[in-house]
């Protein structure tokens, strides 16, 4: 398959990414801001967040109903997420919306009105989230391990705490906004039946005049010390396992990938097939590659009753130490045989397609080709991956865990 | 795009939208079979066989179909509803005839007994990961409560009990009644060889002996009323409420969709700015859900506990507002902007549009293009808006409540 990637950095430090992809119908965009919870104040955990949720109260000449109504209009499925590294705003809708639909999501970024008699309904907003995620053992348990597995401010939960969401001012939004809302190390990606020139000019004329800021050091440090484990009167005891690998921009990155795709991509994978299949432990088990620009780890989940969870726990474990002992060729000839597919059938996405280059650019400052993952990928072999994980045998486990009974865990 | 359909000897239809074009080729078998197809005793056997199908046929094992299914690069799974289970793979074109062969022969699984008994633990696994996580059974309990009696309560995953209790003798029985080649549809949509599908068939599902299924599809009469259940160790309040809708092959089934995006689409409608934008719901939505037979509009609320008595207080006035007024032109055209673009963009990808096509097929024997369905969206007034409002009112409604 032949791919038409572009990319353009304008003077400003603003990055516009694009894929042409005549084939279909539909345009996709993904702007990403470095407004991320990383860069909240110690005291004001929770104000990308809410930063967020105010931003889409108003924004250039139109009310936040009339913003959104606009882009109903226009048929965008839209959606903005808070992560730790960005705050991201995307969409998808038919590619003859596409140009008019940036034009409104430059008022967004760019002149939101802030309205102060809506700050209350923000902040109600983000309490109610800290709520329904308390009720998400899942995510808890997940959040509990990153936690264990980085450095502050790496580990943070995005949505903060209560007590600081309570006490952010419309003076900390307008701050928080000047500060990292800017074209500085911010990306927009678009993929699908798009025009790169007139993209190009379109979005040169509603962004290269938005000043810059300098950039920033994020300073670590060890962050509060948390339990591992949290009793809690739950049917099942969830449980989260990290170790340390490498970043996506590392040149072992293939080779780590690989491995976790061993333990956890497919039916016939090993967490699957050794602890579900064989053992009937648990229903849900998985392995995945987290991954932030100077460094990584694997995060593997999975949940089973009470009575078996510590069985769980330990065969768990039990896999992921025996990686270091290699993988088989066979094992890697049916992954290969995956991530070709899903690589071929990215073709027919424009909304992964925009967000795959997004996060291409945000850890490598380059759009990976599909040639290229793919050779990287058939270069692959057994040996290659099995020296990978003897020069690095997974250890130093973090176990994060919520659940109505203490595992005992020795790693 | 070219639909094709074809008929099996033995009653297997084949239904296929082929476009050249597509990167890749979805296929599915569609068995028109759920927890409403189940007795009391067996509460859960369409999902459990569902699992026990990947367990292996007599030529092979449970690793062979997982292995396999990974050889060929696909991305498939299966799910289980009121009145479907559904087998599915993608894979890359070339692999089509491979993949059939699979799908083909796993449909006459081996139920063998220790892969039964290891399963057995999986399921009641997954029926407790649902304890945990919201919104703590209320959507089980809500349609249990709205048809009272009639099949379409019966919950999918059963229970611990049911589950536990079950032997692979039941199951085969009831495989036996419900896996008859006429009551399952071989769907394909993407870059499908169409002649080679249907050779392939034919070799793998010709031998299938053909027998008698039937279901009841009368029409529920859809109870009323209001049950608050209590999850101490829930943050937030969870409420799922059902009222009637229109069944699948109803041709009001298309402005009662769009009356479901104004009162309830999550990005901007009435549920949408009276709840979640002031800020006193986290969620608040509506959909429709189709049957063979029945329908029903389904709105979900997670909100603080202190909120809910007074969220539901004013669910209940927006429903009786819709009822009495219906919607606004204008919120008929943002609906139908929505709607439209949305099918679009869905339809880009097979494995998205075979689920479409399989439905539709399932349910009303009919194949409609993008295009159709689009005109049916467009062609909604708001006359038959009301018309969906005065034959099953929003006010009329079952309201299951889960919280601390």
């Amino acid at each position: 398959v032949s791919q038409r990637t572009y990319h353009h950095t304008f003077e400003n430090g603003l990055t516009l990414l694009g894929e042409e992809m005549p084939w279909l119908e539909s345009a996709a965009f993904a702007f990403l801001i470095r407004a991320g919870a990383v860069h909240d104040p110690a005291d004001r955990l929770g104000l990308s967040n809410l930063t967020c949720d105010m931003l889409q109260r108003g924004s250039g000449d139109l009310s936040n109903r009339e913003f959104v109504e606009a882009l109903e209009r226009l048929g965008i499925e839209r959606a903005s997420s808070v992560s730790l590294a960005h705050s991201s705003y995307s969409g998808a809708t038919l590619a003859s919306n596409l140009l008019p639909t940036i034009s409104h999501y430059a008022d967004l970024l760019r002149r939101p009105q802030f309205p102060e008699d809506q700050l209350e309904e923000s902040r109600q907003v983000c309490f109610q989230e800290l709520r329904a995620n308390q009720d998400d053992l899942a995510q808890r348990t997940l959040e509990r391990v990153r936690q264990l597995q980085y450095p502050a401010p790496w580990g943070r939960s995005v949505q903060g705490t209560a007590e600081d969401v309570a006490a952010i001012s419309i003076d900390d939004v307008r701050q928080h906004f000047q500060r990292w809302y800017n074209p500085t190390g911010s990306i927009v990606s678009v993929a699908g039946k798009i025009n790169w020139a007139e993209l190009k000019d379109h979005v040169g004329q509603l962004f290269a005049d938005w000043s810059p800021q300098p950039e920033h050091v994020i300073e670590e440090s060890e962050g509060p010390t948390q339990q591992g484990q949290i009793l809690h009167d739950s049917a099942q005891t969830h449980i989260a396992i990290s170790y340390p690998s490498v970043p996506y921009r590392h040149e072992d990155y293939y080779q780590a990938r690989a491995a976790v795709g061993v333990l956890s991509d497919g039916m016939s994978s090993r967490l699957f097939k050794e602890i579900r299949e064989k053992e009937g432990l648990c229903y849900t088990i998985y392995a995945t590659v987290n991954t932030l620009r100077d460094r990584g780890s694997v995060i593997c989940y999975g949940a089973s009753s009470t009575e078996r969870a510590q069985e769980l726990c330990d065969r768990t474990l039990h896999e992921l130490k025996r990686m270091e002992q290699g993988v088989q060729e066979t094992e890697l000839d049916r992954l290969k045989a995956r991530i070709k597919s899903s690589l071929i059938m990215q073709q027919e996405s424009s909304a992964s397609r925009s967000v795959s280059m997004a996060i291409d650019w945000y850890h490598l400052g380059l759009i990976r080709s599909m040639k290229e993952v793919s050779e990287a990928i058939n270069s692959l072999t057994a040996e290659s991956i099995s020296d990978y994980l003897k020069r690095n045998p997974p250890k130093d486990f973090k176990v994060a865990a919520i659940g109505a009974k203490a595992l005992e865990v020795s790693v | 795009m070219k639909f094709r359909t074809h008929k099996l000897d033995n009653g297997l239809q084949i239904i296929a939208e082929c476009n050249e074009h597509a990167y890749s080729t979805s296929l599915a078998f569609f068995v028109s079979t759920g927890s409403r197809d189940e007795t009391p005793e067996v509460a859960g056997v369409s999902h459990f066989l569902e699992h026990m199908v990947f367990k292996g046929t007599p030529t092979r094992s449970a690793d062979d179909v997982n292995r396999e299914l990974d050889e060929l690069g696909s991305h498939s799974n299966a799910y289980t509803s009121e009145e479907q289970t559904v087998y599915y793979a993608t894979v890359l074109p070339e692999y089509q005839n491979e993949v059939v062969d699979l799908l083909a022969d796993i449909m006459r699984p081996a139920l063998r007994q220790d892969d039964f008994d290891s399963e057995k633990k999986v399921i009641i696994e997954e029926i407790y990961q649902y304890d945990d996580q919201p919104p703590f059974g209320a959507y089980e309990k809500c349609m249990a409560a709205y048809f009272g009696k009639h099949p379409l309560g019966n919950n999918v995953l059963g229970s611990v009990d049911s589950v536990g209790a079950m032997s692979p003798e039941a199951m085969r029985k009831y495989f036996e009644a419900r896996y008859n080649p006429g009551n399952m549809t071989l769907v394909a949509c993407g870059n499908v060889d169409f002649e080679a599908l249907i050779d392939e068939a034919n070799r793998h599902c010709g031998s299938w002996s053909q027998f008698e299924t039937d279901r009841k599809t009368n029409r529920s009469e859809g109870h009323e009323g209001i049950q608050r259940l209590q999850k101490e160790t829930a943050s937030q309040e969870y409420a799922v409420m059902v009222s009637g809708g229109p069944a699948a092959n109803d041709p009001l089934r298309y402005a009662a969709r769009l009356m479901t995006y104004s009162l309830g689409d999550d990005g901007g409608s009435r549920f949408y700015w009276s709840l979640v934008d002031p800020g006193v719901a986290e969620y608040a939505g509506a959909s429709l859900n189709e049957f063979d037979g029945d329908g029903i509009v389904m709105s979900y609320l997670c909100c603080g506990p202190d909120e809910a008595t007074q969220n539901l207080e004013r669910i209940g006035e927006i429903q009786k507002d819709l009822d009495a007024n219906g919607i606004t032109a204008d919120e008929l055209e943002l609906a139908k902007s929505k709607v439209c673009s949305q099918l679009v963009r869905r339809s880009e990808r097979p494995s998205n549009r075979l689920f479409s096509i399989g439905s539709s097929w399932l349910l009303r024997n009919e194949h409609r293009t993008v295009k159709e369905s689009i005109d049916a969206y467009q062609a909604v007034t708001l006359n038959d808006v009301q018309a969906v409002l005065e034959k099953y009112p929003l006010s009329k409604t079952m309201t299951v409540s889960v919280g601390p």
